[in-house]
């Protein structure tokens, strides 16, 4: 009897060190914040060869876009210590930084000679500067991302499509370069009976409760000549947001809207526009770059039948395109900064940023991007490379979350519920905007 | 043996806890019991609502821990009774209840005056009808959607079929014409049997003799209706009305899920503009002082109809 005692005892102690052992091992993994899309999975992937590496395990928390930024803010605004990494929104950077969530990373870049001048410069302002164009790193650039377009290829190759398209236009059915080229073959396809299926023109965002309809209107307005304020005198709005020229792309935005979206799409973002390309409903799909390899992989409408374009040129020969992306932060409120530091070291070795690319996330380091390799590596690469080139960004302010909800209001009413002008919807913009630099003290 | 145990736990119990526990009065023992669930209330209710009024009076922002916190008086309010965006959420909060709230009281207490009359399988009826109020909104909300849908949705087939308009061109939540009324037949499906099942308990309530005297004095069924039943059956009608308007005009979880206050603002209502102003504008003093405005006005407008429901229950 004693010793089977003595043998359930010796078990449970066995136990109970086996399990406090695991709980140390456990107690040094660290936990990575980000949104739940496919470059994640991409990450997890990748990750495991840091854990081989260092020893050092690896947590994700990964939360769908459209509950991302509420839940991280939160948690960033409540000093969590949840996260250790955080994967951050490029618009958080300003407010991450001066609430002080993010830690500084100048001097580990220093010590360890991790040069900004290695990442296309692009992601660098995006991402990683605050202030905006001064040598101030709050992340090292992560996943490069910006809006452009797919198309159905193979619809617009087909034969009697093209001529039907050239008699009715004057010009070959290709690849839109201008927005009007856009829009003349959305109203083409609008409706269209192809293989027994009603088609429509083009999908775009118009989702009203994050970010959507304002990535998607700001996508087409900054190549009509739309500018956040006097490039002079910073905060100065007042006939660049609601210029001329802006009043023409958001009637243009708006005019796509009603001409060629399939119906029922005045809540649509990243997830609707790639169901809707999926399913063979769009000739043409605004979204963001991240979402291209998963299309590029479907079975329906992937491979030879879908192609990828930049955004294209304003009336005046503008080109530019809505930044997307983020930047990777050690997290200040972690207890274990020194290996989430070890982390954004090994994320930011060229080996790893090739295997990133390959495995589907978007590599911001130049050797990458800049392989003469690299734009045949996949379909969609010239145009990421591309788009990448003639990117702009919405506010960074740290009251980005106001300036954005002003804009999501401004853009929804006139757009999708056709309330009011496209002068009334941005004369409002001006008025909300400065209302919020005021509070914040800045006018 | 459960007294021996007793006994044993008496005597090991120390002799100075002993008495104290032995010397407590009856009162004493009653806030003793009491007293974490008011702890609990004060903490999780009463609380919040105090700091939420202080917060009202400030520019707190819940992003900027570090900014320093400026008593701004009333200029939160004023602010909010000038802002003509909160006056249309306030319209549009109380078209919403308004339909609501006459299509459910009809509806429901037609389906208890029917369920009454007791006929062959009206237990049978009676559940099947309340089954959407026993769903979760989440549920609900996401469900309506696919039906609302244009393309594939059952809802605009049904419409199609019945006036031979393309189902593409029904577009319940995209229009916004059609968008108020998509959230409020949704909400008026969920809600109807609650309100019936109050109605059927007023029904159920009106003793069978009120109706043998009125046959004997010859009063017709619409006399006996608008006479016995109507009156008898009001304070619970009145009863429903109150739930369910003070429980709609704070809704959010259908208003988010259906159509997320659009297209443009037209089904934003006020809980979906409180919401926007707290926690992604991250106006904290601002949403403070929106949601005692809120709390205010219904507590106001809930406090008058009560009075008026006991005036109804003393006839």
């Amino acid at each position: 009897m004693k010793s089977t005692l003595k043998l359930a005892l010796g078990l449970a102690s066995a136990m109970f060190a086996s399990t406090a052992v695991s709980n140390v091992a456990h107690a040094e993994d660290l936990t990575l914040c980000w949104a739940a899309w496919d470059p994640a999975n991409a990450l997890v992937e990748l990750s495991k060869d840091f854990t081989k590496e260092t020893g050092i395990g690896m947590k994700f928390e990964f939360v769908p876009w459209t509950n991302y930024a509420d839940r991280f803010l939160n948690e960033l605004n409540s000093h969590g210590k949840l996260c250790d990494l955080i994967i951050g929104d490029s618009q958080w950077i300003g407010g991450a930084a001066e609430n002080g969530h993010y830690v500084k990373l100048n001097d580990f870049f220093d010590k360890e000679k991790i040069s900004m001048d290695d990442f296309v410069p692009a992601t660098v302002v995006g991402y990683s500067e605050w202030p905006k164009n001064t040598p101030n790193y709050w992340a090292l650039p992560a996943m490069g991302d910006v809006v452009g377009w797919t198309y159905r290829k193979d619809w617009f190759s087909r034969p009697e499509l093209q001529k039907e398209f050239k008699e009715k236009y004057g010009w070959d059915l290709a690849a839109p370069t201008t927005f009007d080229q856009l829009k003349q073959i959305a109203e083409f396809f609008q409706k269209r009976q192809i293989d027994g299926k009603t088609v429509y023109g083009a999908s775009i965002y118009t989702e009203r409760g994050s970010e959507g309809i304002t990535m998607g209107a700001m996508d087409v307005l900054y190549s009509y000549g739309f500018q956040y304020e006097n490039p002079k005198k910073p905060y100065e709005m007042e006939g660049f947001v609601n210029s001329e020229k802006s009043v023409k792309g958001l009637e243009f935005y708006k005019a796509l809207y009603d001409c060629c979206t399939p119906p029922g799409s005045s809540n649509a973002y990243m997830g609707e526009g790639v169901d809707a390309f999926k399913s063979g409903q769009v000739a043409m799909h605004m979204n963001f770059a991240f979402t291209w390899p998963g299309l590029q992989k479907d079975e329906n409408v992937g491979g030879d039948k879908i192609g990828y374009f930049v955004n294209p040129k304003g009336p005046d020969g503008d080109q530019f395109a809505q930044l997307g992306g983020q930047g990777i932060s050690v997290v200040s409120y972690s207890d274990k900064q020194e290996s989430a530091l070890k982390y954004i070291k090994w994320f930011a070795n060229k080996d790893v940023q090739a295997k990133w690319w390959s495995l589907g996330g978007y590599s911001c380091l130049n050797s990458v991007v800049k392989d003469p390799k690299f734009p045949s590596s996949q379909p969609y690469a010239q145009a990421f490379l591309d788009s990448m080139a003639i990117v702009k960004d919405f506010w960074a302010e740290p009251s980005y979350a106001p300036l954005l909800q002003a804009s999501q209001k401004r853009f929804h009413d006139y757009v999708v519920a056709g309330q009011g002008s496209a002068k009334d919807a941005l004369d409002g913009l001006v008025k909300d905007w400065t209302q919020v630099f005021q509070d914040d003290g800045k006018m | 043996m459960l007294n021996r145990t007793a006994d044993n736990v008496a005597r090991a119990t120390p002799e100075p806890l002993a008495k104290k526990i032995r010397g407590i009065s009856d009162k004493g023992l009653a806030w003793l019991f009491i007293s974490p669930t008011i702890l609990l209330l004060l903490a999780i209710n009463i609380f919040p609502l105090f700091w939420a009024i202080y917060l009202s009076f400030t520019n707190y922002r819940a992003n900027r821990p570090n900014e320093v916190v400026k008593n701004l008086g009333l200029a939160n309010y004023q602010r909010i009774l000038g802002d003509h965006d909160i006056w249309i959420a306030m319209q549009t909060t109380a078209h919403f209840v308004f339909w609501t709230i006459l299509l459910q009281t009809v509806i429901g207490f037609t389906l208890a005056w029917l369920i009454d009359r007791k006929f062959r399988g009206h237990a049978f009826w009676t559940t099947i009808i309340l089954v959407p109020m026993m769903l979760s909104p989440a549920v609900v909300g996401n469900f309506w959607r696919f039906l609302y849908e244009p393309q594939i949705g059952l809802f605009s087939y049904v419409i199609s079929f019945v006036t031979g308009i393309p189902p593409t061109n029904v577009q319940m939540l995209s229009s916004v014409e059609l968008a108020p009324w998509a959230i409020i037949i949704v909400d008026t499906w969920m809600w109807t049997p609650y309100v019936m099942l109050i109605c059927l308990a007023g029904l159920r309530s009106i003793p069978e003799y009120i109706y043998e005297a009125a046959e004997v004095d010859r009063a017709s069924n619409w006399r006996q209706f608008w006479s016995i039943t109507l009156p008898m059956a009001l304070p619970f009608i009145m009863l429903a009305v109150l739930f369910r308007g003070i429980e709609n005009f704070k809704m959010f979880d259908m208003v988010n899920l259906l159509t997320g206050g659009g297209p443009g603002s037209t089904t934003e209502v006020a809980s979906i503009t409180l919401k926007r102003q707290a926690f992604e504008s991250w106006r904290t003093g601002y949403s403070s002082a929106f949601a005692i405005i809120l709390f205010v006005a219904v507590f106001g407008l809930a406090n008058i109809y009560v009075k008026a429901l006991n005036k109804v229950k003393q006839r």
